[in-house]
Order: structure tokens, then C-alpha cells, then sequence
């Protein structure tokens, strides 16, 4: 006989239940953690290593590196003074909670203050995979184009920070910065926005002033 | 997006539901999908054909009950559907709203003999 079960479940749900005990875990060891998203190309691995080189005499930083494959990111974090572990994620998108899990068990928390996700260089699919991490950032870049918060919205929505680097090449290329910001503030009203250039440095100091204040928010 | 994950979440939930529920074959999944989220139904239906194999899941059918995006106007309160990615209020024309529906990304029910 047939007959209906009604479920209602979240299809993501146990990416949620995992990302849940990540945070538990961050939040028990005192350590502030920023999933990094971007396209590729953005400046991920610029802006932690800028991010190292202003933090790395003051925090233990560790910086998780997700790639589809190679260590070349992991590398250059490793060379600039953080205490690495790459991720590859074979193929896979994106990053999920359960390879941040099994990348927390390579660390040892309790000696880390800060932790830098640096996730699959994709603006679509890491936006649907919370990782447990305190601080969603996204880095959009001039190069791109001005049109990427509408073409995107899923990932504009979901952060709480925007990092718009390359400001540097602004007299060069046709980037809006009005139509971009007025889809930004569509979108996402709430998020901070810090426009920087990981090549001059400039604007660079207000992120890292930002993300100061939130280590030390941290009960240890 | 990533069909392959978001397909092996559905087959895990529904298998889960279905041996709880001591069935023999699982005849249809039905899915509530929002207009937002972006996944393809071809695409869960490719990878669905092949993780079900061998499952009590085989050749059950997949069923998108998909949601139309539905936005609220934080300032007027009205309550308009977006047109061609044009999510000004009709109304007021503020910028400010949130998403009612759209987001949606359930699996809503099995049905088991």
C-alpha cells in the first residue's frame, strides 16, 4: 500500500548540523575564524598574505586553503608566517563543513587565535555550504566588472563583509562604482564594505583594523 | 551549483525516512525548490539515475515543486514579485525588502509502498 511521509527537511541540513559543531569548536578553543570567497583570481591569497603581514607578530594564525588541487596557496601562507593546511578538494566546488572539520583536527586550536578559511575560488556554490566560521567575507575585485552583484546574488546576500580590492585599477578600467554599489546595497544593506588594493596597500589598514577588533571580541 | 552533493543529501534523507519506515520501495521524492536557489533539475535527475542504483530508492520519481521568488518591501510593506532581476519595490521603488519566499530548499514529503 502506498502511503506519504512527510519530512520537511532541509536538504543542506547536515552541512548546517556540522557547520554548527565547527563553531562550537572555534568558539570553545577562542579562535575567530573568516571564510574568504571570491572568484577566481579576486585576490584571496593577496589579501591574507597583506592579512599575515600586518597580524602575523601579534596572533597565531592558522590558514586553511581549499583548492581543487596543487598547494600553491598553502605554500605561499605558510612562507609568510601562518601555520598552513591545504584542502584539495578533488573536484568538488567548493569547501563543506565536514572538510573544515577534518581540517581542524590537523591543528592544534588551543595555540591559534585567528583562522583564515580560503575557500574554492567560485561565486556560486560556496554560498550555499556554511562552514561554521564567524565572519563570511567576500572579495569582489575592479576587474570583474560592475555587474557581479546582480549576476550573483546568492553570494552578495549571504556575507557580512566586502572587500572590493584592485581599487588601483580604477582610472583604467569602465567600472561603475555606483551601479555596483547600489546592487551591493540591494542585496545586502548590512555588509561592510572596505575598498582596498593588496598591491598599494591603500585601504588595506581599515580591514585589518576591523578584523583586530573581532579577534579580540573573543572570550580565551 | 554542486548537483552531485545536493542529490546525495536527498537520496541519504529519503533512504533514512524510508527504512525507518520499514518500506520496500520508495516511489516518489517530493521537493519544495526555491526560485533562488539555484539548482537544475536535469542535473539531480543525471546524478539521481546513477546514486540510486541498487537502492530501494531505484526509479523513484523526483517531483521539483518549485516556489516564485516573493519579496516585502521593508519600507510600504507590499508584497510584489521580482521581474527580470528588477527588485525595486513597484510601489515605493525602495531598494529595501526581504525575501519572503524563494529560498526554499526542502525535501517535503516520500512517498513508500
Amino acid at each position: 500500500m502506498e502511503k506519504r511521509i512527510i519530512i520537511a527537511e532541509k536538504i543542506l541540513g547536515a552541512n548546517e548540523k556540522l557547520a554548527e559543531q565547527n563553531r562550537a569548536l572555534l568558539d570553545s578553543a577562542g579562535v575567530y575564524a573568516v571564510n574568504l570567497m571570491a572568484s577566481p583570481g579576486a585576490g584571496k591569497t593577496s589579501v591574507i598574505l597583506r592579512t599575515l603581514a600586518a597580524l602575523v607578530d601579534r596572533y597565531a594564525i592558522a590558514v586553511v586553503d581549499g583548492d581543487v588541487a596543487s598547494s600553491i596557496d598553502a605554500d605561499k601562507a605558510a612562507d609568510a608566517g601562518a601555520i598552513a593546511v591545504q584542502i584539495n578538494t578533488g573536484g568538488e566546488c567548493h569547501l563543506d563543513a565536514v572538510m573544515l572539520q577534518s581540517a581542524l583536527k590537523e591543528l592544534d586550536l588551543s595555540n591559534i587565535q585567528l583562522l583564515i578559511v580560503e575557500n574554492v575560488g567560485n561565486l556560486i556554490c560556496p554560498a550555499s555550504f556554511p562552514l561554521g566560521t564567524h565572519l563570511n567575507v567576500l572579495i569582489a575585485s575592479i576587474p570583474e566588472g560592475d555587474d557581479k552583484p546582480y549576476k550573483y546574488p546568492g553570494m552578495y546576500q549571504g556575507v557580512d563583509v566586502l572587500l572590493i580590492n584592485k581599487i588601483d585599477l580604477l582610472p583604467y578600467i569602465d567600472f561603475d562604482m555606483a551601479y555596483f554599489q547600489s546592487g551591493v546595497q540591494m542585496l545586502n544593506p548590512q555588509v561592510i564594505t572596505f575598498p582596498l588594493s593588496c598591491k598599494t596597500g591603500e585601504g588595506v589598514e581599515a580591514w585589518i583594523a576591523y578584523l583586530v577588533e573581532k579577534i579580540e571580541s573573543m572570550k580565551r | 551549483m554542486h548537483e552531485l552533493p545536493v542529490t546525495q543529501n536527498i537520496l541519504d534523507i529519503a533512504l533514512d525516512h524510508a527504512h525507518k519506515a520499514q518500506a520496500k520501495r520508495v516511489l516518489r521524492i517530493n521537493l519544495t525548490i526555491g526560485e533562488l536557489s539555484s539548482i537544475i533539475d536535469d542535473s539531480v535527475q543525471f546524478y539521481w539515475e546513477i546514486i540510486a542504483k541498487d537502492t530501494i530508492a531505484e526509479g523513484a520519481v523526483l517531483n521539483f515543486n518549485r516556489i516564485p521568488t516573493l519579496l516585502e518591501c521593508q519600507l510600504c510593506h507590499t508584497q510584489y514579485q521580482p521581474v527580470d532581476r528588477e527588485y525595486a519595490c513597484p510601489n515605493c521603488q525602495s531598494l529595501k525588502f526581504k525575501i519572503v519566499h524563494g529560498q526554499e530548499f526542502f525535501l517535503e514529503s516520500i512517498d513508500i509502498e
